[in-house]
């Protein structure tokens, strides 16, 4: 038996870290994204602007795709950040945008991590609503506080330096661009890392059956609010992007409808797999522009007809497309994503016969 | 000081009409409708369109409000609220605010973005003094208006058979159907209600809150708040949230304006860390 | 000798209902002690509250003599109490394979670790060969868990609970349902357990009950009837008439 055993464990340890192994159309993506900075100059603004939305939701989607939290007022965190960027740099505390964009994206951290305790306990809707409140009270503050944030104006006069002391940001945002991608992929192999190691599968494992999770020795709150802080360090982080990209930062970044397009944004590339915030950002930056270009001003309306068709289709089905492209990765990398289907439905599924 | 007492339980009794719709919806079917502020919007321009460029008498406006947001309510909830009552709350929440959005744009659209206010019959203007107290007739319009419908709601709920039918149907809705009972005509009813009196509120609101087309997403937590404080056990504890709420906001906003509506959400948060549970879902044993 | 397991005058209330009244237990170590009684007796209310999933009203939990009553679910299965649950409860999206390492991951210490990627410590992984083998869960570890039959599930149930390494196992009826193959290495295995295992058993099945228990305790409406060796409790009249009284529906 013990041979037997022996000869498995390769055959297991293959298995498990598949998983973690860099699959082809992986790399074909980030290649792609980095071609962009030659074979797209012009389009650098638009970029960049990709970009923040992509971390942005790849930040929700560590809790809502990994962990299964759902958030109404993840625009906390981003506004947050953004705040705390444009704070740092308009009074000068810290020129170098680097080091401030770390700050940032720690300030937020931890107010997520004083934040999540709210979210642990109670039901989907008791979730969303704290989240929900959480996002209206930073609103409300930063608004009632104008003196620090510039209120309904925005924070004016924010100077941002060199990159590393070396590039200074440009008008066509070039230097923006390379920044924000650079940062932008350092932040997602570190989160690939992080979901694919024990802790990210039992984030996983809480999603799936938290009751079960925490009978095989699982510590189910310590590890949502892991996560939950993490998460909000990577929306603060995006937000700080956004305040250093474009040197301005305003209420805009807390409000309700920053926190419903991410959610649709993420929901469009589909959760729980990483890529899906990516994709989204893509899609929906497009989407965007097209509809604007149909009914300038009224947008709005075309982003409420998709999220209801969405729901109306099924997300399963609406997310479907990229099953393929998944399946590839899968045949490749030997590597089996989690689905990305009803989140939040009864996680008690697992066991029925 | 009892001028705003006064005030306050006005403005307490209109969000309980605007919001006890939600607290059914969100209670007994277990639905999420974050779009509950639209039905609450669409009465409000309604009776604002007939009153202001119809001419039609006020008390016709509030009627045509509520029967005509109960008929959308009605249409969408047998169109596409069926469809999304099994779904996970992510879905619904997606799903809602969807319809929000599509509300908030379209009445951009068509109306355009400038705050409107309803035309008030001269008669509802102005003061009178009671007890050396200031009240507004308009207020104590609503009061009356409120109380009344508070009264009938607790009636309905209690003795008629659209009360025990609904109370049936959410308890198990395989029961229900096999007692005869038609669960989705009780719950498109129920929704009807719900979305006509948002319609009345804010048709009655629209002096006091003003209308624009954000008002959905503006209320939206101010309605989450009643429900959230209040439960959706019964009529009565949302109807005591909503005139706690009322007055909380009234006070805030006069005594500490700098603060706004920071006291609000406080009190919500903590409500919800205190009884997160108990709320919505009622513990129940394993 | 400090049993291993000892409850003082446990109380559940859910509102006006009592699940759990007085009930006191006593496990020494390496005891075969099986929990039996009629439906609704409050059999997996004791589970609960042992484990930590239901708070109880009043009364102590006492393991190795020390009151756990409010520690954490999780930290009693580090602390060594294990269960198992009578309807599975399971990762769905998981593969066995994943849904053992976290077990064994979790016991080790590692499950935490938030920068090694799975699948990179040989002791877990050695580990899991182990308990694939012992469960003959080899040939569908690498399948989604929501999908395989019911009589993987079960086993995988049961491995989940081995994987944590129990020094007191609770047993909510292990081999419920289960076709009669599987149903045989579940209790193979069970029987296989270390001397210094301690276990308690819910079971309907009085075959299984009276092979396998040293001491048997019988519930009845939250209370407890009788406790005692199998012969003195099949020769008990209160417990034959509990039995007889009602429908038997082992």
């Amino acid at each position: 038996m013990l041979k037997a055993t022996r000869s498995h464990s390769t055959e297991i340890a293959g298995l498990l870290t598949a998983r973690a192994r860099w699959t082809v159309p992986e790399i074909a993506f980030w290649l792609v994204a980095f071609a962009t900075i030659f074979v797209l100059p012009d389009r650098h603004l638009i970029l960049t602007e990709i970009v923040i939305w992509a971390l942005f939701a790849l930040s929700l989607d560590l809790i809502l795709g990994f962990a299964g939290i759902i958030s109404l007022g993840h625009a906390a965190f981003f506004g947050f950040g953004a705040y705390a960027a444009g704070l740092l740099a308009k009074h000068g505390l810290i020129v170098e945008p680097v080091l401030a964009l770390i700050v940032a994206g720690l300030a937020s951290a931890v107010l997520g991590f004083f934040t999540s305790f709210l979210v642990l306990r109670g039901t989907d809707l008791t979730r969303l609503m704290v989240t929900l409140g959480v996002a209206l009270l930073l609103r409300e503050l930063a608004n009632r506080f104008s003196d620090l944030t510039g209120g309904a104006d925005g924070m004016q006069g924010i100077e941002i330096g060199p990159v590393l002391g070396r590039f200074d940001f440009d008008l066509y945002g070039h230097t923006a661009y390379v920044y924000s991608l650079i940062v932008l992929f350092v932040l997602f192999v570190i989160a690939r890392r992080i979901v694919r190691s024990p802790f990210g599968l039992s984030l996983l494992a809480i999603k799936d059956n938290s009751l079960r999770a925490a009978a095989v020795g699982i510590p189910v709150n310590r590890r949502l609010v892991a996560i939950y802080t993490i998460a909000a360090g990577y929306a603060g982080v995006a937000g700080a992007l956004l305040t250093q990209t474009t040197a301005f930062a305003s209420l805009e970044g807390l409000a309700f409808e920053r926190s419903a397009d991410v959610l649709l944004v993420l929901i469009i590339g589909g959760a729980g797999y990483l890529y899906g915030g990516l994709i989204g950002a893509v899609i929906f930056r497009f989407a965007h522009d097209w509809m604007a270009d149909i009914t300038p001003q009224y947008w709005q309306f075309w982003i409420g007809l998709i999220l209801v068709l969405i729901v109306l289709v099924g997300r399963e089905r609406i997310t479907g497309w990229t099953r393929p492209i998944r399946r590839l990765a899968d045949r490749l990398g030997n590597w089996r994503p989690a689905r990305p289907r009803a989140l939040g439905a009864s996680s008690r599924e697992g066991g029925e016969r | 000081m009892l001028t705003i007492l006064f005030d306050g339980i006005a403005y307490g009794m209109l969000l309980f009409v605007l919001a006890c719709g939600l607290s059914v919806t969100l209670g007994l079917m277990n639905f999420i409708n974050l779009a509950h502020g639209a039905f609450a919007m669409a009465g409000g321009y309604i009776a604002l369109y007939l009153v202001n460029h119809m001419g039609m008498p006020f008390a016709l406006g509030l009627v045509a409000a509520f029967f005509s947001a109960a008929a959308i309510g009605a249409l969408l909830e047998r169109t596409l609220y069926v469809h999304v009552y099994n779904k996970s709350p992510l879905d619904q929440v997606l799903f809602t605010i969807g319809l929000v959005f599509m509300a908030v744009a379209a009445v951009n659209y068509t109306v355009g973005s400038t705050q409107q206010f309803i035309t008030i019959p001269a008669s509802l203007q102005g003061q009178i003094q009671v007890a050396g107290i200031g009240m507004s007739k308009y207020r104590l319009m609503i009061i009356a208006i409120c109380g009344v419908i508070t009264l009938l709601l607790q009636l309905a709920l209690m003795r008629s058979r659209l009360g025990s039918q609904l109370r049936a149907a959410v308890d198990d809705q395989r029961v229900a159907r096999g007692l005869g009972i038609n669960v989705g005509a009780v719950f498109a009813g129920t929704f009807a209600i719900g979305s006509g009196l948002a319609g009345l509120g804010g048709a009655l609101g629209a002096e006091i809150l003003g209308l624009d087309p954000t008002f959905p997403l503006k209320y939206m937590i101010y309605f989450l708040i009643v429900v959230t404080i209040g439960g959706t056990s019964s009529i009565t504890a949302p109807f005591m949230a909503s005139i706690l709420l009322g007055i909380a906001d009234v006070a805030g906003k006069y005594y500490m304006p700098k603060l706004g509506a920071f006291v609000i959400y406080t009190v919500m948060i903590v409500v919800l860390i205190l009884r997160p549970q108990g709320l919505f879902a009622p513990s129940r044993p394993r | 000798m400090t049993p291993v397991l000892e409850t003082r005058a446990l109380e559940k209330h859910f509102g006006g209902v009592v699940a759990a009244s007085q009930v006191s237990l006593r496990l020494e170590k390496g005891a075969r002690h099986a929990l039996i009684g009629p439906n609704g007796a409050g059999k997996t209310t004791i589970i609960n509250l042992l484990t930590g999933v239901l708070r109880p009203t009043s009364g102590e939990i006492l393991l190795d003599g020390k009151d756990i009553s409010h520690v954490q679910p999780y930290e009693r299965v580090r602390l060594g109490m294990v269960r198992t649950f009578q309807i599975n409860q399971l990762f769905g999206e998981l593969t066995p394979l994943e849904s053992l390492g976290l077990a064994v991951s979790e016991r080790l210490g590692t499950g935490g670790d938030w920068w090694r990627r799975f699948g990179t410590r040989s002791s877990v992984i050695d580990e899991i060969g182990d308990l694939l083998e012992r469960f003959s869960l080899v040939d569908v570890m690498r399948e989604e868990t929501a999908i395989l039959p019911y009589g993987k599930q079960r086993l995988l149930e049961i491995a989940l609970a081995f994987a944590c390494r129990p020094r007191l196992l609770l047993l909510d009826e292990p081999a419920a349902g289960v076709p009669d193959l599987e149903r045989q290495e579940i209790l193979a295995t069970i029987a296989a357990l270390p001397d210094d295992v301690t276990v308690l058993l819910i079971e309907h099945d009085m075959d299984i009950v009276f092979s396998f228990a040293d001491r048997i305790s019988v519930l009845v409406n939250g209370e407890m009837l009788v406790e005692g060796p199998p012969a003195e409790v099949a020769r008990d009249p209160r417990v034959r008439a509990v039995y007889l009284g009602e429908t038997f529906d082992a």
